[in-house]
């Protein structure tokens, strides 16, 4: 499923809403939980699963093509970890 | 959205109320449901893509021996599907960034 697709199914369940409005809120959504981890918070989604950030340390990397030695500053990364209900479902 | 609070729905819907301007309940509503939506097709076996936000990954687990890690016993774990979600690089790069 890719986003235009959840935009509509909510479209769907809502014949009331503008189809921009769901759109918006959708985008709204996601902006918020980005926002979030980019303040280096968490959200926290019962049943879905937590959003979360991890640091990582500063490494030398190598670029692949030519082997050259470069550095990669420490960082944060993105973390999901799925919630309880949603970890059951996907198996049953 | 200070560092400390956790966003939760609740944050969500607030969000949605005063930028959508739906009222509250239906603002909670329509939260709810997008994440029923993805759940929903999660638990079908799709993979949802949100551009610009990443995309969750379902992955198949072959059967495997595991160990009670308290009795040292050796127990099969059952093949099982996990989740994971890879970030797009809009949203690594605006968290790689924030410092």
């Amino acid at each position: 499923m890719i986003r235009s697709e959840l935009v509509q199914r909510v479209a769907d369940a809502n014949p009331d809403l503008p189809a921009k409005d769901v759109e918006r809120l959708v985008a709204t959504i996601f902006e918020a939980i980005s926002a979030q981890l980019a303040a280096g918070g968490r959200v926290e989604l019962r049943g879905f699963g937590a959003f979360s950030t991890r640091a990582r340390d500063a490494r030398t990397g190598r670029n692949p093509r030519t082997g050259e030695p470069v550095d990669v500053s420490a960082k944060r990364v993105p973390y999901f970890k799925p919630g309880k209900e949603m970890r059951e479902r996907l198996n049953v | 959205m200070s560092e400390t609070h956790t966003l939760t729905r609740a944050d969500l819907s607030d969000v949605v109320h005063r930028e959508i301007g739906l009222s509250r309940a239906d603002s909670a509503a329509t939260v709810e449901q997008v994440l029923t939506m993805m759940c929903d097709a999660m638990s079908g076996g799709q993979n949802v893509k949100i551009s610009g936000f990443g995309t969750f990954v379902l992955r198949d687990k072959g059967e495997r021996v595991g160990r009670n890690p308290k009795t040292g016993i050796e127990v099969p774990i059952a093949p099982r599907r996990v989740l994971t979600f890879r970030a797009s690089n809009m949203l690594r790069d605006r968290i790689a960034e924030a410092d």
